[in-house]
């Protein structure tokens, strides 16, 4: 008895020394993690820059990183208890303050000082921020404390979501078509405002943009950096077209698809020899070449100052305007509607819809085509493919100029949408969001795009309040989704063909037994 | 004025001293991929932080009263690389580090994660304009006069290009003398054998960081001094240029960086003075695919066989 108590005063012990030097060397870092950006500000004065310092912000990093480090020590120690009360009493000290500093009005002014005071930054949103991570803290420490849940490795936890996704994938069947009815009624339902309509059509467009590049990145393998340019070339297509001929979108529409594949099968001839990492910088760099170009044809693109008045799409020559052309009907007229500016908006979400929905079911027929399972023979072992005679070259551009189509589609859309665009609208980070939709979906996985769309594009926009944080957080969540699932969110790899029968023989066999 | 040989040689000046920014953040990009494989693509955001951290440390030394230029700068180049290899150790132990064996498109989108999230957290942090500075080493030495016209090196210029010619052979000397250089040569050849004979692989790619974004940083300093204006997005363009100025010289080769990234300054500089200035980066990209196409493995880099 007395050695085991020595032995836990030890452990004890030993624990404060190790927990303080952890904990201090990560005050430490966050310290001059923060000296320097958050500590001093520059900021623009009458006859130069000036420097305000803000040093108390740097010692509430230091103290949270402090704080937040002791916590998670005592979690991994199997100390539930001691981080249950702590992080509780924390998230209810900041709770209250923030409520508190938010209704300034019915409280005494001495409350709302210190509430103001004590909240951390002085910043409503950080600090709900860290009322989330302290609340999610309090449940782990719970969890630890009544041993409901072990600490699972990665490879667990990978496996795990990797059988949430096999179930996503087996239920699929039942939820696209499911979530393809809830995206008709959309309009129609009775929370849906021209706001939540418009959002839908921008998730729907990245939807789109997301299905397209899968084909790239997730049929074939190739990692695209670039893939805003055919976006781009699509937007400009139609632009250009209705510009000068006077195309209507209709008409336009082929071309631009034709446009952008073409760009694409262009510009992946020389380059799709090259191997991932390469391809990446390749395309990332044409992507900038095209944008480049854009910005500097003043004569044909505009240049920096854009194409603007792009013509609206009609709806079989039925124009959505108040004005009702001569000879002729608007769409309202003719079946018999007042006229409402909502029209052509529920008309748009409708349009992106049905573009949408054409590449998802091009995807999922061609996947069944010998280019399609040759695509994903290649993705897997290029070798092997050269051996069975496949010709990895033309495979992968007729990858590249189907992605590039369907990028050129929805650019032109895009164009008919905004009724103006520029160079603005086609930069790097936009290739980024889209293969981050990709990528955190679960490569491959077509409702793994809708998923992140909704996640990365729906949210954002939902916050738009937040506007300045709003970024900060989409990158925050790329990497902390990265980290939590480097698969991708929905990702679950089936082999795509079997033997025939196999599966049957399989079913057979279970019943039999 | 465009054929004579003075012309030529201010266009080789601008060039080589534009090069030496590039090669210093070029070589961050090489010794990450040698090591872990992955382009690290918040690289360029280090650098934007460095010269972030040049221009407040300029500026406080300005306040406390340090105005003698040797002294201002060498501290200044001392902060900087200090506190952004915080930066840089910071950002491969959160980010990468859990990822080390993931696929490596989950790295590649961290990384273009970590990008955009420095980028806004910069922006937030220092405002969304640009922020200018005085240069502050003025004059230089006249090398050549015709009528009007002269070519001067200034002692700028020369600053930086002795600078970078210091910081490169001190880092070679590391990479090729120290026990720290070869283990982390060693780590780049083979990470398990490595780690069997006692080399603590964790360790040495941390280092790694840390000596990348500490040349970053003076990149980011030169920057500075040099063009004398800056703001959060710096970092971009100036990022993906070095990459291609990595990948030109060869993905992995240390003097494969530095002369790629020379190159890469000089057909900026001289497709900006004899072409047109708007599309210096086409150009850049352009010799990239050609160099890519023909030299898949860049100018200096090993060819590397595929096993099946």
């Amino acid at each position: 008895m007395a050695d085991l108590s020595i032995n836990a005063e030890k452990a004890r012990a030993l624990d404060m020394g190790a927990l303080l030097k952890d904990a201090g060397l990560t005050a430490f870092v966050a310290f001059a993690l923060s000296i320097s950006l958050v500590g001093f500000q520059i900021k623009d004065a009458s006859g130069g820059l000036q420097l305000i310092t803000r040093f108390g912000d740097v010692a509430v990093v230091t103290a949270i990183a402090f704080i937040g480090r002791v916590l998670l020590f005592l979690l991994r120690r199997g100390r539930g208890r001691a981080v249950l009360i702590s992080s509780a009493v924390l998230a209810a000290v900041l709770l209250l303050s923030i409520l508190a500093s938010m209704t300034p009005d019915s409280l005494p002014q001495a409350i709302v000082a210190t509430a103001r005071a004590v909240l951390p930054f002085g910043n409503v949103v950080l600090s709900s921020v860290m009322l989330i991570v302290l609340v999610v803290l309090a449940v782990r420490g719970y969890q630890v404390m009544t041993h409901s849940v072990h600490e699972m490795t990665m490879e667990e936890r990978d496996r795990e979501m990797d059988k949430v996704a096999a179930r996503v994938q087996k239920i699929s069947l039942f939820l696209g078509p499911l979530a393809l009815v809830f995206a008709i009624a959309l309009p129609f339902m009775p929370f849906a405002d021209r706001r939540i309509v418009d959002i839908g059509t921008l998730v729907l467009t990245y939807v789109m943009l997301g299905w397209g590049l899968n084909i790239v990145v997730g049929l074939a393998g190739l990692l695209d950096l670039g893939y805003v340019a055919f976006y781009a070339v699509g937007a400009y297509s139609y632009a250009l077209l209705a510009q000068y001929f006077d195309a209507s979108f209709w008409l336009a529409l082929p071309f631009a698809g034709i446009m952008a594949a073409a760009a694409g099968v262009t510009l992946g001839f020389p380059v799709l020899r090259l191997r991932g990492d390469y391809l990446a910088i390749v395309t990332l760099g044409f992507g900038e070449m095209i944008r480049i170009i854009l910005l500097n044809w003043y004569q044909f693109t505009g240049g920096p100052d854009g194409l603007s008045g792009i013509p609206r799409p009609s709806f079989f020559g039925l124009p959505f305007t108040r004005r009702v052309p001569e000879g002729g009907d608007s769409f309202a007229t003719f079946f018999g509607l007042d006229y409402s500016s909502l029209h052509r908006v529920v008309f748009l979400y409708y349009l992106i819809l049905a573009l949408a929905m054409i590449t998802n079911l091009f995807t999922l027929r061609i996947r069944k085509l010998p280019i399609g399972r040759a695509w994903e023979a290649l993705r897997e072992d290029e070798i092997a493919c050269r051996s069975l005679g496949i010709n990895p070259t033309n495979t992968k551009l007729t990858a590249f100029g189907i992605g590039a189509m369907f990028g050129g589609f929805a650019g032109s859309f895009f164009a008919t949408r905004q009724g103006f665009i520029s160079p603005e609208s086609f930069t790097f980070i936009e290739s980024a969001v889209i293969l981050a939709i990709v990528v955190l979906g679960g490569m491959g996985s077509q409702l793994g795009v809708v998923f992140a769309s909704i996640l990365l594009i729906g949210l954002p926009e939902i916050f738009r309040d937040l506007q300045q944080y709003r970024m900060l957080a989409f990158g925050a969540a790329m990497v902390l989704i990265m980290i939590w699932r480097p698969a991708g969110l929905l990702a679950h790899r089936e082999p795509s063909i079997r033997l025939w029968g196999r599966d049957k023989i399989g079913k057979k066999a279970e019943v039999h037994s | 004025m465009e054929s004579t040989f003075e012309y030529f040689l201010e266009q080789l000046i601008n060039g080589v001293t534009l090069g030496s920014v590039y090669g210093l953040i070029a070589i961050g990009y090489t010794m990450v991929y040698g090591i872990i494989g992955m382009i690290n693509f918040a690289h360029g955001e280090i650098f934007m932080i460095g010269s972030f951290i040049a221009l407040i440390t300029f500026m406080i030394l300005g306040i406390v009263g340090i105005t003698w230029v040797p002294l201002a700068i060498l501290i200044v180049l001392i902060v900087a690389m200090l506190l952004t290899s915080v930066y840089g150790w910071t950002l491969e132990r959160i980010a990468y580090r859990p990822l080390r064996n993931s696929p490596r498109l989950a790295a590649l989108i961290t990384a273009i994660g970590m990008s955009i999230f420095l980028q806004n957290y910069v922006q937030l942090l220092q405002g969304a304009r640009n922020k200018p500075m005085q240069p502050i080493i003025r004059g230089g030495i006249e090398l050549m006069r015709q009528g009007d016209y002269v070519v001067s090196l200034s002692y700028l210029q020369m600053f930086i290009i002795l600078l970078t010619i210091v910081l490169m052979a001190v880092f070679s000397l590391i990479i090729a003398k120290t026990s720290l250089g070869r283990q982390q040569r060693a780590c780049e050849q083979d990470q398990k054998m490595a780690s069997l004979l006692g080399v603590d692989v964790d360790r040495t790619i941390s280092l790694t960081f840390v000596m990348g974004s500490a040349l970053a940083s003076v990149a980011g300093v030169i920057f500075l001094i040099n063009y004398g204006v800056i703001d959060f997005y710096i970092g971009f363009l100036a990022g993906v240029k070095a990459f291609t100025a990595a990948v030109l010289g060869g993905i992995g080769s240390l003097p494969g960086a530095m002369l790629g990234g020379m190159l890469i300054g000089l057909i900026e500089a001289f497709w900006s003075g004899y072409f047109t200035v708007e599309y210096k980066d086409v150009a850049a990209f352009s010799i990239l695919v050609l160099v890519l196409i023909f030299r898949p493995t860049g100018l200096l880099g090993k060819p590397d066989v595929e096993k099946v």
